[in-house]
């Protein structure tokens, strides 16, 4: 058994500490009285009271999940599929094109594919708004979805499906019926990582945004812009909150998933 | 079906991700209009071949000529350049350690210690930049601590200089260093360790023999997962640097945003994308390297 040693435990004390620490003084100066980020005044909640009557806050929360929710649901459809495609389906007309467009976004800075948008979006005369916000997501996000389907899809077996087409399923109930169920925990993770980068993402929205249309992280850019509020602060505090009670959730999830797993598997062996 | 199946991702990304780079390569060919869109000329299909033509005719390289002779464009790519290799050896001294400290800790320990690592990277980016302005400022809590503990007489300027635009990429890029080097080192065996030490082998010797050599290819996953995005960072720098930070990310936006000049900031994203696709390729050698090395 190896044993940490005294600089292990240094290193892990100090990178932790450099990871959270930020946040947490974040997290407690939300709660600060006074107005001043970095003068303690104080507990008060008065910072949540009023982002809660902060309209323009709140629109831009809404627009922000409905973007997430129907972009990260529409890469989650097109990315397990452009998986299952490269995984499953040998060789085609244009494969190495179509693996190029899987993985190139994921390498691309976020000014250019939101420049490249805008102006695709301003040659075809498509009007800016939550629309054209949706289509740029889903396009990133499908590339990072596919990537998480296509690891799972590759460690497991393709016996399976064939057995269920030999048995006389047609392909598509094969995939309903056999694949899907096995590669469901990575389609979840994919659909939540989708999510997340679209919650997250502040370039490529400012690019493909409207007046109309603008986004939490558009409002936020521009209200850090002009220096350090509380009223940030606990915005930042609630996503923080919902984001750890979100990944604590899955880890759990997935936690149970595989130890029921693991004692099926033991009680059928 | 099964051309449904791979017609509906193709074609979507043919029309949102191929074709708009169509669109930046030929503005970036153009020349800058009062108009709407602001720049000539415009595909007029109506015209036939000869307007086609005519719209070939007025493409040229005016735009690149003109990023060769302003400084500003030169200094921008190769300032990015710099901070992003700079910043990248700062994430690796940073993360190295940590991923070494968790691979070594007790395995019951590891999936928790995982966890903390992945946690700040589903936080908001945006949001982890932020807490630094607040630390960093001349009022900030930096500041106040070290004043408190006697180090400093009179508070740093820490931010909106690149010192802070480094800090901010450190931190936001630590769990793309940290993952690949812990998975390297996770997977090796530490029989090989006590062979070099039972060989007479220091345990600085074993860890500069055997165990870096063995995180080798995880070193260089994570170094490229770091200076590939930074390179192109425009969050850090304009929130965290200062007026002579100079990203090519923040220039191409200004150009684009500020200065309206549509052609210009198309030839800046061609040149920026020409630059990264040296480290990209050697990027995914790389990884086909270690798949290949695994099986």
């Amino acid at each position: 058994m190896r044993r940490l040693s005294t600089f292990n435990i240094v290193s892990l004390t100090l990178g932790f500490a450099f990871l959270y620490v930020p946040m947490l003084i974040l997290v407690i100066y939300s709660f600060n009285e006074s107005k001043l980020v970095t003068v303690w005044a104080g507990f008060s909640t008065k910072w949540y009271g009023e982002l809660l009557q902060n309209e323009a806050m709140i629109d831009a929360a809404w627009v922000t999940i409905k973007v997430a929710f129907f972009s990260s649901t529409l890469a989650t459809v097109l990315g397990t599929m452009a998986a299952y495609v490269l995984v499953r389906r040998g060789r085609f007309f244009g494969r190495t094109v179509f693996s190029g467009m899987i993985y190139a976004p994921l390498v691309m800075p976020e000014v250019i594919t939101g420049l490249s948008l805008l102006l695709l979006f301003i040659a075809i005369g498509l009007d800016r708004g939550v629309l054209t916000i949706v289509l740029a997501h889903t396009t990133f996000a499908m590339c990072y979805v596919s990537v998480v389907v296509s690891s799972r899809l590759v460690s497991f077996d393709d016996s399976l499906e064939e057995a269920a087409l030999d048995l006389g399923a047609s392909p598509f109930e094969a995939f309903r019926l056999v694949t899907l169920p096995i590669i469901a925990p990575a389609v979840i993770s994919g659909w939540l990582l989708a999510f997340t980068l679209s919650l997250d993402d502040l370039v490529i929205a400012s690019f493909t945004a409207g007046p109309s249309s603008t986004t939490l992280p558009i409002k936020i850019f521009s209200s850090v812009r002009l220096g350090v509020s509380p009223e940030i602060n606990a915005l930042s505090t609630i996503i923080i909150a919902i984001v750890t009670l979100g990944v604590l959730t899955a880890s759990i999830v997935s936690k149970r998933q595989i130890s029921q797993r693991l004692r099926e598997e033991a009680q059928a062996g | 079906m099964r051309r449904l199946l791979v017609g509906v991702p193709y074609v979507w990304l043919l029309v949102l991700f191929l074709v708009p780079f169509g669109i930046v390569l030929k503005i970036s060919l153009s020349d800058i209009a009062l108009a709407i869109p602001p720049y000539t000329p415009t595909l007029d299909l109506s015209g036939g071949w000869a307007g086609i033509r005519e719209f070939f005719s007025q493409l040229d390289l005016e735009n690149y000529v003109f990023l060769t002779s302003d400084d500003l464009y030169w200094k921008a790519y190769l300032s990015s350049l710099q901070i992003a290799v700079i910043a990248t050896f700062l994430t690796l001294l940073a993360g190295f350690p940590i991923a070494y400290g968790m691979a070594r800790a007790p395995e019951e320990w590891r999936p928790a210690l995982l966890m903390l690592v992945i946690l700040p990277f589903w936080t908001s980016f945006l949001i982890r930049v932020y807490a630094w302005i607040g630390i960093l400022s001349t009022e900030g809590f930096l500041n106040q601590f070290l004043l408190w503990t006697g180090l400093i007489s009179e508070p740093l300027t820490i931010l909106n200089t690149n010192t802070a635009v480094y800090i901010g990429i450190v931190y936001t890029y630590l769990p793309f260093m940290i993952l690949p080097i812990y998975a390297t080192l996770e997977r090796m065996d530490a029989s090989l360790l006590e062979a070099a030490e039972d060989l007479g082998c220091s345990r600085i010797q074993a860890f500069w023999l055997v165990t870096l050599p063995l995180a080798r290819p995880g070193v260089v996953a994570g170094c490229f997962l770091v200076f590939i995005p930074t390179l192109g960072e425009f969050v850090i720098p304009s929130l965290l640097g200062g007026s002579d930070t100079l990203m090519i990310g923040k220039v191409l936006w200004e150009e684009f945003f500020n200065n309206r000049d549509w052609p210009v900031a198309s030839a800046v994203a061609i040149i920026l994308l020409l630059i990264l696709i040296v480290p990209i390729i050697l990027f995914q050698r790389n990884q086909q390297l270690n798949r290949e090395a695994e099986q």
